[in-house]
């Protein structure tokens, strides 16, 4: 999440206070990421440093500062919500290694471990979906933000399940690596030749 | 009184050379007003589970008990009274009849079951205006779009006394908006004493339920525990 950005869009919409602006960004991302009013400041001090932001009042005025987008600051907010989030490169997924490891390791249940995972995932997403139960039908910032975790959840159990049914249509290979263990992969290749 | 208990319960297919385990000892509790689903590979048993707990097949061995009544102590006139009555039914292909509107649909096994027409016609029209389907009473499923169809199918499912539903995955081929619709019509159908169980290989659907159960090989590899309040999620101070 990009908080300055985050930020600049919502002085895009006019003037507006420190505090007010830590309250719009959590009702608008549905209260899910909850953000401290340090943590506002010292972006918006960053975002005038870079001329991003004008801020109107003293320096001494504290909570009571307004800040105000530049056309610098509308230039790059235009520019960000164009560029597409860096997702060419694997993130190193702890969940990932955990099973290439487990994979690796002589008498280890594969099945159960991976049971333990999904359990949990599934459990992680029960949560969300209540949340998503009690949510008014038009509190949509919510309900996306909520949709969003849901995907990310249920694509981890899908990569579960698929790996438990590769696992068990080539038990020969998962048995043999456990034998002679080689090194994890290397995921090394990129898509989208980014870098 | 439980809605539905499985005790033990076992399925196979076949024998000899050719015999399947279905379903291998497998025990379940559901109390009224809980939703339970069912996940699990393809030829995990799910659907079997469910086809036996709504006395549509019998078990190889073990016990199964609707509404504290064991179908194995039951005639089988008995039985079919039990699903006409007391469980309702959802499919994956909705299975409406093509020559029936929708109201004639939701309002058939109250028919069947020997109620007479205006009055089952009523309970019927009743059902669909809970689904928001009042204006659609009259179409035929040819005339209506999959959401709906699946809506009619609940409708058909809940009405009258029904005290359990078996849905085999419920949303079928819907996008996930329409999806959702569905498992919040049947999450609202599941409480004080109707009691539901969803069997689904999609986890989002399964994250509607009350508990989820994981079925491997015919046996219950897992289950979720009791759920904890959704304030455990959101970050601390926020959920006031």
């Amino acid at each position: 999440m990009s908080v300055p950005h985050a930020l600049l869009a919502l002085l895009s919409e006019g003037p507006k206070y420190g505090l007010q602006l830590r309250e719009e960004f959590e009702a608008r991302t549905g209260e899910v990421w909850p953000l401290n009013v340090g943590q506002v400041y010292t972006t918006l001090q960053r975002l005038e440093r870079n001329g991003l932001v004008e801020s109107e009042g003293a320096a001494d005025e504290g909570p009571q500062k307004m800040f105000v987008i530049t056309a610098a600051g509308d230039e790059e907010l235009g520019a960000w919500l164009r560029t597409p989030p860096d997702l060419a490169s694997p993130p190193r997924d702890e969940l990932v290694i955990k099973v290439l490891v487990a994979m690796r390791l002589p008498g280890i249940d594969m099945p159960a471990v991976l049971q333990v995972h999904r359990t949990y995932l599934v459990q992680l997403m029960q949560q969300w979906t209540r949340i998503k139960e009690d949510a008014a039908e038009d509190d949509l910032a919510l309900l996306l933000a909520v949709d969003a975790e849901l995907f990310r959840l249920d694509s981890v159990v899908r990569w579960l399940d698929s790996a438990d049914s590769r696992i068990r249509r080539n038990p020969v290979a998962a048995a043999a690596k456990a034998a002679s263990p080689a090194p994890l992969p290397r995921l090394r290749r990129t898509v989208g030749g980014r870098r | 009184m439980t809605a539905l208990e499985l005790r033990e319960v076992s399925k196979v297919y076949g024998d000899g050379a050719a015999e399947v385990h279905a379903l291998r000892g497998v025990s379940l509790t559901v109390e009224p007003g809980a939703l339970v689903a069912i996940m699990g590979p393809s030829g995990s048993g799910k659907s079997t589970m469910l086809t036996i707990a709504g006395s549509l097949e019998d078990a190889s061995s073990g016990e199964v008990l609707v509404g504290g009544q064991a179908l194995s102590s039951m005639s089988r006139n008995e039985r079919a009274r039990l699903r006409r009555r007391s469980i309702g039914f959802v499919f994956q292909n909705f299975n409406l009849l093509p020559g029936l509107t929708a109201a004639e649909n939701v309002s058939l096994p109250l028919e069947l079951d020997g109620l007479a027409a205006r009055t089952a016609r009523k309970a019927g029209l009743r059902a669909l205006e809970e689904l928001g389907l009042a204006d659609r009473a009259a179409r035929f499923p040819d005339e209506l779009s999959g959401g709906e169809r699946q809506r009619v199918a609940i409708a058909r499912a809940v009405v009258g006394e029904r005290r359990l539903l078996l849905a085999d995955e419920p949303s079928g081929a819907l996008d996930s908006v329409n999806a959702e619709a569905v498992m919040r019509l049947v999450r609202t159908a599941c409480r004080g004493e109707v009691a539901g169980v969803v069997v689904t290989h999609d986890a989002q659907l399964a994250s509607w339920a009350d508990r989820v159960v994981f079925l491997r090989d015919g046996r219950m590899a897992d289950q979720t525990p009791p759920l904890p309040g959704p304030e455990s999620l959101l970050a601390p101070g926020r959920a006031q």
